[in-house]
Parts: structure tokens; C-alpha cells; sequence
């Protein structure tokens, strides 16, 4: 939470000033009951007359305008204070989450991230806010209206010193006990949130097996929880109120008595009592103020929290410093083995083996048997447990990231596409690609057809998530993504798996013909896709149950063997 | 303006329900600001009995002090149960709100969510209703006091002294306008602020939902230009929308200053021609002051109103969004399909002016297996849409077993098939309520079987809970093949009449895959399947091919017959082979 205050510096100006003029403008609402007490003890019972309480009046309104300038120019300062601290934290988070690793990714969860961004950012906005405008000013009227009621009557006030701690401890006290109920108030909201992501998402599932009548029962419970914890902590709030009501009153009463004592003595006059009065009611009012104010805040730091917890993520990867090193797109593994945090198991375990520039590599293998996780280690997404992965000789861990990331294009099982034209799509792989260079790597990716047949072809706008192309046509322009690169080393992740047969060939004889063709990694469950690989790895269960061409393979590896007859029976193979 | 009272009329729909509430809340309220009120007077009284030294009615003071005592305590009750209440009917009806636009969701057609960011809808269903909770409550804790406390004090200014309550009556307007035209004003500046917002999230919805595929192209500097120059414009409207809105308070502070000097000048002015105490001028002050307030609380309220006005709007668009067309009154039930489907001169179309399925016929007999082949974009993916009428056709008949499945109820209609689409799709929660999908009162034994059927139950027995095991959202930790194989293991514990497979067996290697394709022989025996296939072996045993392209059916037959044909099928066929 405290490192949240770092972003307040550059409005450490307006955060000073802001509190300053609210301050200022207090100080003018606090010298209001003295006047009146004039008007009162001089003007009325002192035969000061109607000339002096013009006077005074006057004077009441003098305050009352400078009052609010100081309150105009403190709003605009607080004001521009929490909204630029909003955008300044937004943006940190925005840039904190772009550079944490795909191990902390995979534990926080998409979902979490957003609320962090939204809603939590918000919370916090409207905190400061506050916080600027009264936090300050609510305390400051409360010990202001104490010191004027001791310069009033030094017996009767004393009153005010014992009631306003006690009226302290009932502030603080109830939000020590609800902060927590907040807390598990954002939880249940979290919990619905997902609900309602999980159902946009599944929808056609869900529809499949006519499941929106269970599913809307399972939300409204999740809703209905909600309600609640909300309701309950609601109870509990709704008591501040009240209670200090109850505490003010109390010390009017003793205040009243008390007066009347003194005034019996002769140390006070009327007016006075009026005056220690006027200040208990202030007292009141700002209090009231202070305990909503309290809600607010209750919720902004917990949403402070939350956003701070994002924060203190630490990315788990350690970035190298090598930017330039050797091309050419060699690969190689060194006895690698793979444990995911979090898991006990190790997903990869001894693999070894070695790519040569422009080699193109096959690995296949079962469900969960680490071909993904395998390819994943060349662009150093995740890091080995032990052994090494060097790319050109070097460790992967000694690249800058970007640096090794640039030379490597990777195209993904879950084909992603953004919104914006298809032109800035493909950019991503080249940031000043020309619009040859485009067409021919979407020529290359089989996709020709999709920016011929679309409005304006590479002009046509994608929806979010490139929605508005087929599963097919999103994974072939991911290809084309990588392929603009021109990368040493290419990886197809699963990535045919859309494509047809023909598609599929095509693909990869486009990929050979390129100059300088990349080292090529085909992930696969097709034997098809990767028979004509110079070296097939197979998988099993993180282990290499083979490796060596097709024909080697069929001989010696009887995993890859049963794969591939099982696909090609033999009858049909002529 | 006139769009907001509409708002109101709907959103008063939602809080009618809880009216009898409400009527509790408005008399508490009403008890509440008179006891306040009445404090005031008696401690005026109090004050009058201590005119100066000597001249103090402490009995008098005694009894008056006694009465505030009991005055208070009964306040605060009152208070207390009344903002309980308030609590109760704000959270009730925000919660009604998000079963309402749940309820919706589960009902828009497809067609809406497909075309309009997940993050955007979530964020109406989230952040929206959250900000109209905050509005609504501040609505009911300070708009209905406000309004009885100004009401009240009128009351008691009159009974105290007429001539000056004229005064206060004449200055008061000054406040509502210095308000009202601030938030005439604020309206717009808030509606931007909702807007940009909303753009912020889906922006931050579609880079942080895909953040491995930002990181693997490095694209992260890129991305945060775009966040930034969003982030930049949220910024200055959520500072002018801030600003601006926070002028009321000081503003009509400002009138109210005013008030108090003019009611203390022709107060004190009554009080030296001995028209009035100074017991009552301070009680007059005191209401004064009270008379005002409510003032500025309410100007404030109603900035925060409007902009939970403006969020309202957003969700409750998105409950009166048009649903898909109901099921027909007369709709018949399909129950125990045969299997047959025919599909006779059906077109369609997602946008107009982009014809996709034209003149489409096909017949389906009972048990057949359909293998659907083609081009990438071909149309396969909508054939589904229309089976299961995700999407309705445009124009044209689809029968299922003689009956136009625009006259079923959709829910026979879906539950006819058993789907396994490409994009596997596993919801929060155990891997058992997972696989029960289709059939929730499926017994452990049930469960267990289909799973060995469709050898999910080997890695699901290797999880660390067994089928209790509780996976995350879209699958968590599992692989795309166990998603899947779990998928396999949903349809193959209800076994409808008719299959859908789409992609199935995609990412899932192929020893496991043999023994599926075994499971599915079996499963799809007797019963007509349709299967978007790449596989040779699905395809060769298919009973009908259909070969697809740009949306027509170019080809239809079987293996042989396609492969004589030497045509579009043999080529897709035979490039398999190419190097």
C-alpha cells in the first residue's frame, strides 16, 4: 500500500496546496460562531445596537466568500491530484503486468488483473479524492472547534476533551471491524464478475446443454451472497451514525449544564454558551462527514491494496544483457528439465538434442506429454529447472529477452488476433513491414484469400479478438504474424491444427522456400505435418521417447510408429 | 433530461418491489428529522433559562435536559434501523439488477455477444451496477432525509418566527439553481468519463486477457502507447467530470453563508425590539443552518445520481437488449430424435450485404455419419450454428424429423445433440460437475464410465482431488487435449440422438485418439452424427461427405464415389501426400 504514495510525487504540489486552501477555508467556518457569539454578548445583550450587528454580519458574509474561492481553487488541485494519480497507477499497472512472466501470469489470472485496473483503480481515484478535500479538513474543524470553545471557557470545554477521543475510538473502531467484511465484500464480487466472464465465454456450451437455467441459479447464488456480506456490512456501518449522535448529544447535554453553572458563577455570558453550542454542532456535522468519508476510504485502501499486491509481483525472470549476439537460428538442449511452480512434478525431464540452422524440427507426441512446454523454452517464456537451452551458442539466459524474443517467431495453439486493421495485425511481428512484405508473408501463410475476399483488404478492421474471421483464417494470419519477422527460428506451435491437409502442406513448403529459411520447430499431433522434418522428436510424458527422421523412426520407435499407422492405415498408403 | 426520467421509470420498476420497505424508510425518515429537529428548540429553551448571573432556572434546565436525553436515544434507534433498511433495499435491488442482466445474457442471441467485447458486457454488469449501488444509496440515505429535514425545519422556522422564515424561503432558491446548473452542466462530462471508460476496459480486457501472445511478439511497448493514449483521455475528462462536478458543494456553501447572516441580522435586529429570545434566535440559526444543508447534500447527491443515473442506463440497455425470439407458444417438444435432418433451400447470412449460405439442401437419415470437409472459412462452423440454431437461417427449413425447428422448443431441440466444438470450454468448479453438464443427476458410477469411455478417467484419476479436483476458469491448469477429452466425457454420459463433432479430437494424440474413435463408433451407432473432420479415417468412414466451399455444398457422396469424381474432395485428398 505505502509504495502507492510514490505515484502521488509528481502532485505533491497539488496534494499540498489542495489539503492548504481546504484548511484556509475551514479556519474562516470555525471564526463563524465567534461572531455570532458577538452579535449576541455585544450586539444584543451588551447594547452594542443595529449598527454593530451590520458590522458583523458583513463580516459573516466576507468569510462565507473568501470561504469558497479557497474551496474552488482546493477542489481543482484535489481534483487533478486523484485523477492523474488514477492514470499514473493505471499505467504502472498496465506496464507492470505487460512485463510479468508467464509463470505469474498463469498464477494471477486474466480476470484478477482486470478488476486490478478497473474497478480497484477506481476505488482508489475516488479515495484520494477524498482524501485531499477532507481528510485533512474534517479532523482539522473538529480540533479547531475544540481550541475555540477553550478560548470560550476553559471549564466547560473540557467537556469537549474527553468526548471527542471517545468519539475517536467509535470511528476507528468500526472501521477496524468492517475493513475486513469489505475485503470479503470485493471477494464475493470477484466471484460474480467471473461468473459473468465464464458464461459470455461458454455460451454456446452452455446453450448446447440447455444449461442457462442452472447456470443463472449458480450466478444468483454467487449474486445472492453478495447481497449479503453487503447488507451485513452495511448493519454494522449504519451504526456510526447513530452512535455518535448519541455521544454529541450527550455532551450538549453536559454542555448546556455545565454552561449554566458558569454562567451562575458570572465567568460566562449568554452568548457564550450559545457559542460552545454552535461548536459542539460543527463538531457534529463534521463528524457525520468524516465517518461516510471513513466508508469511502475503507474501500479505497482495500482497493490500494489489492492494486499493491499486483504491484509487488516481481517478474520471476532475471533479464541477460546480451543484445547482439551470433545469428543464424541454431538450437540446442542440454539434459533440460522443466518443473512449473507450483507443480511437483517435472514436465520435461533430460531432453537433449540439437537443431542446426534451417533444420526443420518435428517433435510429437501425446496429450500433455510437454511438446508445447518444450518449444516454449527456446523463447525462454518459462526457465529449466536444470540443464541449459543455448540459441547460437549462447544461453537463453544470457539474452536480453527482446533481444532473443526478436529473433524467434512463434505462433501460438490459441490463434490471437487484435483489434485494429489487419495491416497493424501483422505489423506486430514487424513493426515498419511494407505492405509487400505483408502480402507476402499472409502469401506465404496460405492467407492470401482472406485479404482478397475481405473490404479493403489489408485496410479490413478486426474486431476484438479478430472475431470476424473463421478459426482457420485467425490461425493462418498468426502465421503470417510470424512469419513477417523473417526469424532465425520459427515455431509452429500446434498451430495447423485448423488447417486442412492441403493448407498444412503448403504451409510448409512456403516456410522451406523461404530465403533463409528459419529453423523450424513443427509442434504436432499429425504425423503428416511432421514426417518430412529432418529430426522428429517424440514425446512421452515429458520424456524423449526418440528422436531421428521418419524413416529411423518407424524402424526403431515403436510410440512413433503406432502413431503414425494409426493415421495412415497401411492399406491406404499405395 | 428526458432520457433520465425514462431511466427513473425503469429503475423505479426495480425498486417498487421493495415499496413496502421504502414507505418504512420514508416514515423512520420522517420520525427521525422531527425528533432532530426537535432538539434544536429544546436546547433554545435550555438556553434562555440561563439569561445571565443569577438569573439561571436550573430546575427548568433539568427538566429540558431530561426530555433531549430521551429524544436522542430514540434518534439514533430510529436512525439506525433506517439506514438498515436503506442498506437493504439498495443491495436488494442491485442485486435484482445483475440477475436481471444475467438472465439476459442467458437469452440475447448470439449474434450480440459475438459482436460485442466480453469485457464491455462485464464491465455493465460489474462496475455499472457497483457505481449505481453507491448512487443509490446515497439517494436514499440523504435525498429523503434532506427532503424531510427541509420540510421540517420550514415547519418549526414558521411556528418560531414567520417574517424571518420568509427571508430564508427567499434565499434558498439561489442554492437549487447554483446546483442545478452545475449539474446540467457535469451531465455530459460524466457520460464521456462512462464512455472512455468502457473503451479503457475493453482495450485492457483484450491486451491483458492475451498477454503471452503481447509477450512472445515483444509487443509490450506498442501496447501500453495505445493504454496511454486512452489512459491520457480518461484523465482529462475524469478531471473536468471531477472538477466540476465539486464546484456544488462550495457553491451553495456559499448561499448558505449568506442565509445565516441575513437570518442572524434580522434575528438579532427582532431579538433587540425583544421580538424573540436569544434561546429562540439560536434555535432559529441552528435551523437555519439544518434548513441548508440538505441543500448542498442534495445538490451533491445529485451529481452522484446522475452519474448513477448514466450507469443505469448502460445496464438497463443491456437488460432490454432484444432477446432472441422465444420459442413459439404452440413449439413442440422433440423427444427421443430418430435422427433424421433435412435442410431445404436454407440461406443465411451474419451480415447482409456478405451472402454466406445460399440454396443449401441436404437430407440426413437416421444414424448416418456426416463428415463435413473443406477449405478453412468455409461455412462448416455455421452449418453448426444453424443445427443447433445458434443463428437462425435467414430463410429456408430445417426439419428434424419432419418438424421445422423453428416450431421445437430450442431447449428439445439442443439437447437432441451432443456437441464437442473446437474451442473447448470447462467452467470453475470440479471436474465431476463438469462431466454431469448434460445430465446433473448422473450417478458416481455414470460419471466414472463415461470418463473411462472416453479415457479422461486415467489422467483425472492421477489429479490430486480425483473427480473432485476443482479446476479454474476455462480449464486452469489442465491441457488443451484433457479439456477436451473432458468435453468427450460430457456428451458421452448423456448420449443424445444426434452428434456434433467439431474438430473433436484435434488436439488429442493419436493413441488416445484410436481408442476415442473406437468409443465414438460405438457412441454413434444408430445415432446421426455430424462431424467437421480433418482426419482421413473419419472421413473415409463417413456415410455422406460434404464438401464445402465459400458456403455451398460443392460436392456430396461418399469416399469412393468423391475420389471417381476427381474433383475438388480428390485433390484436398490426394496433396496429403505432397512433400
Amino acid at each position: 500500500m505505502k509504495q502507492l504514495f510514490k505515484f502521488l510525487a509528481p502532485y505533491r504540489k497539488e496534494s499540498i496546496l489542495g489539503p492548504l486552501f481546504k484548511l484556509l477555508e475551514a479556519s474562516f467556518e470555525l471564526l463563524v460562531p465567534m461572531v455570532m457569539k458577538a452579535i449576541i454578548d455585544t450586539g444584543i445583550n451588551g447594547g452594542g445596537g443595529r449598527p454593530y450587528i451590520v458590522k458583523m454580519c458583513i463580516v459573516l458574509i466576507a468569510l462565507g466568500l473568501i470561504g469558497m474561492l479557497c474551496s474552488f481553487t482546493a477542489q481543482f488541485f484535489a481534483a487533478k491530484a486523484a485523477t492523474g494519480f488514477a492514470a499514473d497507477v493505471r499505467h504502472a499497472l498496465f506496464k507492470h503486468l505487460e512485463g510479468l512472466s508467464f509463470t505469474e501470469i498463469d498464477r494471477i489470472g486474466t480476470s484478477t488483473m482486470i478488476t486490478r485496473m478497473t474497478s480497484d483503480v477506481n476505488l482508489l481515484q475516488n479515495g484520494v479524492n477524498l482524501t485531499l478535500r477532507l481528510l485533512l479538513r474534517s479532523p482539522f474543524v473538529v480540533i479547531g472547534a475544540m481550541i475555540m470553545a477553550f478560548m470560550v471557557d476553559f471549564k466547560a470545554a473540557l467537556v469537549f476533551a474527553v468526548v471527542i477521543p471517545v468519539l475517536a475510538v467509535i470511528v476507528f473502531g468500526i472501521m477496524l471491524i468492517t475493513m475486513p467484511i469489505y475485503k470479503r465484500a470485493q471477494k464475493a464480487l470477484d466471484a460474480v464478475l467471473k461468473s459473468t466472464r465464464e458464461n459470455l465465454g461458454g455460451i454456446r456450451v452452455i446453450r448446447a446443454f440447455c444449461k442457462e437455467y442452472s447456470e443463472t441459479n449458480e450466478f444468483n447464488a454467487k449474486n445472492e451472497a453478495l447481497a449479503d456480506i453487503q447488507k451485513y456490512v452495511g448493519k454494522i456501518s449504519a451504526l456510526m451514525n447513530p452512535v455518535t449522535y448519541v455521544v454529541i448529544n450527550a455532551a450538549v447535554i453536559v454542555l448546556i449544564y455545565v454552561g449554566a453553572l458558569r454562567v451562575e458563577s458570572g465567568v460566562l455570558l449568554q452568548g457564550g454558551v450559545v457559542a460552545l453550542y454552535n461548536y459542539m454542532s460543527q463538531i457534529l456535522v463534521e463528524l457525520i462527514k468524516l465517518a461516510n468519508m471513513i466508508i469511502s476510504l475503507t474501500k479505497a485502501i482495500a482497493g490500494g491494496n489489492r492494486v499493491a499486491d499486483v504491484l509487488n509481483e516481481k517478474s520471476t525472470l532475471v533479464n541477460g544483457t546480451l543484445k547482439n549476439g551470433s545469428s543464424g537460428g541454431s538450437v540446442e538442449f542440454k539434459n533440460v528439465t522443466l518443473v512449473y511452480s507450483g507443480s511437483k512434478e517435472a514436465s520435461l525431464e533430460d531432453i537433449s538434442f540439437e537443431a542446426k540452422p534451417g533444420e526443420t524440427i518435428g517433435i510429437i507426441g501425446g496429450t500433455g506429454s510437454g511438446k508445447s512446454s518444450l518449444v516454449h523454452l527456446i523463447p525462454r517464456f518459462y526457465d529449466a529447472a536444470s540443464g541449459s537451452v543455448t540459441v547460437d551458442g549462447t544461453d537463453v539466459r544470457e539474452y536480453d529477452v527482446n533481444a532473443l524474443r526478436d529473433k524467434i517467431g512463434i505462433v501460438m495453439q490459441k490463434a490471437v488476433l487484435f483489434k485494429g486493421s489487419i495491416r497493424d495485425n501483422i505489423r506486430w511481428g514487424k513493426p515498419n513491414a511494407s505492405d509487400d512484405e505483408i502480402k507476402e508473408a499472409i502469401a506465404a501463410a496460405q492467407a492470401s484469400e482472406v485479404i482478397n475476399d475481405k473490404e479493403g483488404g489489408l485496410d479490413y478492421e478486426l474486431e476484438q479478438g479478430g472475431k470476424n474471421l473463421s478459426g482457420g483464417q485467425r490461425q493462418r494470419m498468426t502465421i503470417a504474424r510470424a512469419l513477417v519477422k523473417k526469424p532465425e527460428i520459427l515455431i509452429l506451435d500446434d498451430s495447423a491444427s485448423a488447417l486442412d491437409f492441403a493448407t498444412d502442406a503448403a504451409l510448409r513448403k512456403a516456410i522451406r522456400d523461404m530465403d533463409n529459411a528459419p529453423t523450424t520447430f513443427i509442434v504436432s499431433q499429425r504425423a503428416a505435418s511432421v514426417m518430412y522434418a529432418d529430426k522428429i522428436i517424440v514425446l512421452d510424458d515429458g520424456r524423449m521417447a526418440g528422436i531421428g527422421t521418419h524413416d529411423e523412426l518407424l524402424d526403431s520407435c515403436d510410440i512413433y510408429s503406432e502413431i503414425y499407422y494409426s493415421q495412415f492405415p497401411k492399406e491406404v498408403r499405395g | 433530461m428526458k432520457s433520465n426520467k425514462e431511466t427513473i421509470k425503469k429503475v423505479w420498476k426495480y425498486i417498487e418491489k421493495y415499496r413496502f420497505q421504502l414507505i418504512l424508510s420514508i416514515v423512520l425518515a420522517g420520525f427521525t428529522v422531527a425528533l432532530t429537529l426537535y432538539v434544536p428548540i429544546l436546547a433554545g429553551r435550555s438556553i434562555d433559562c440561563i439569561v445571565g448571573k443569577g438569573r439561571v432556572d436550573f430546575a427548568g434546565i433539568f427538566g429540558i435536559l431530561r426530555t433531549i436525553a430521551i429524544v436522542i436515544v430514540l434518534t439514533a434507534v430510529l436512525q439506525w434501523i433506517m439506514n438498515a433498511v436503506n442498506n437493504r433495499i439498495t443491495y436488494n435491488v442491485i442485486r435484482d439488477m445483475r440477475e436481471a442482466a444475467f438472465e439476459k445474457i442467458q437469452k440475447l442471441p448470439l449474434s450480440y455477444i459475438d459482436s460485442h467485447p466480453y469485457g464491455e458486457t462485464v464491465s455493465r454488469v460489474i462496475a455499472d451496477v457497483d457505481q449505481f449501488a453507491d448512487g443509490l444509496l446515497m439517494g436514499f440515505t440523504q435525498f429523503f432525509t434532506g427532503a424531510v429535514t427541509i420540510l421540517g425545519t420550514l415547519i418549526f422556522m414558521i411556528m418560531l418566527h414567520w417574517q424571518i422564515t420568509i427571508v430564508v424561503l427567499l434565499i434558498t432558491p439561489l442554492s437549487l439553481v447554483v446546483a442545478n446548473f452545475i449539474a446540467k452542466k457535469t451531465h455530459s462530462m460524466f457520460r464521456l468519463q462512462s464512455e472512455t471508460r468502457g473503451e479503457q476496459t475493453g482495450l485492457i480486457d483484450e491486451i491483458i486477457g492475451n498477454l503471452k501472445v503481447v509477450r512472445a511478439y515483444s509487443h509490450e511497448d506498442e501496447a501500453l502507447r495505445d493504454f496511454d493514449e486512452v489512459n491520457e483521455r480518461l484523465r482529462k475528462c475524469s478531471l473536468r467530470a471531477t472538477f466540476f462536478s465539486s464546484l456544488t458543494n462550495p457553491g451553495t456553501r456559499f448561499v448558505n453563508n449568506v442565509m445565516y447572516a441575513v437570518v442572524g441580522l434580522t434575528g438579532a435586529f427582532v431579538a433587540l425590539s425583544g421580538g424573540l429570545t436569544v434561546g429562540a434566535l439560536t434555535s432559529f440559526l441552528s435551523y437555519a443552518n439544518q434548513y441548508t444543508k440538505p441543500f448542498n447534500e442534495i445538490s451533491g447527491v445529485i451529481t452522484e445520481l446522475q452519474n448513477a443515473l448514466t450507469c443505469a442506463a448502460r445496464v438497463i440497455e443491456l437488460i432490454e437488449e432484444e432477446p432472441q425470439i422465444p420459442d413459439a407458444p404452440d413449439a413442440e417438444r422433440i423427444e427421443n430424435a430418430d435422427g433424421n435432418v433435412e435442410l431445404e433451400k436454407v440461406y443465411f447470412s451474419y451480415t447482409k450485404d456478405k451472402p454466406l449460405i445460399e440454396d443449401f439442401n441436404l437430407s440426413v437419415k437416421k444414424g448416418q455419419r456426416i463428415a463435413i470437409v473443406g477449405p478453412t472459412g468455409c461455412g462448416k462452423t455455421t452449418l453448426i450454428n444453424l443445427l443447433m440454431r445458434f443463428y437462425d437461417a435467414d430463410s429456408g427449413i430445417i426439419r428434424v424429423d419432419g418438424k421445422d425447428i423453428m416450431h421445437v422448443t430450442r431447449e428439445s431441440l439442443r439437447r437432441s445433440y451432443g456437441m464437442v466444438l473446437q474451442d473447448t470450454w470447462l467452467k470453475a468448479g470440479t471436474i465431476r460437475e463438469n462431466i454431469v453438464m448434460g445430465k446433473p443427476d448422473a450417478t458416481d458410477d455414470e460419471v466414472r464410465a463415461a470418463a473411462i469411455e472416453s479415457h479422461a478417467h486415467s489422467f483425472i484419476r492421477r489429479l490430486p482431488d480425483g473427480y473432485d479436483t476443482v479446476i479454474g476458469e476455462d480449464g486452469g491448469s489442465l491441457s488443451q487435449g484433457q479439456k477436451q477429452l473432458l468435453c468427450i466425457a460430457r456428451v458421452m454420459l448423456c448420449l443424445p440422438p444426434m452428434l456434433i463433432l467439431d474438430e473433436a479430437t484435434s488436439s488429442i494424440d493419436t493413441r488416445t485418439e484410436i481408442k476415442i474413435q473406437e468409443a465414438f463408433g460405438r457412441m454413434m451407432e444408430g445415432r446421426t452424427s455430424f462431424i467437421v473432420a480433418h482426419r482421413l479415417s473419419t472421413i473415409r468412414e463417413a456415410d455422406v461427405i460434404l464438401v464445402m466451399k465459400d458456403g455451398h455444398i460443392i460436392e456430396q457422396g461418399n469416399h469412393d464415389e468423391l475420389i471417381k469424381q476427381n474433383g475438388f474432395y480428390a485433390e484436398l485428398y490426394n496433396s496429403q501426400w505432397k512433400r
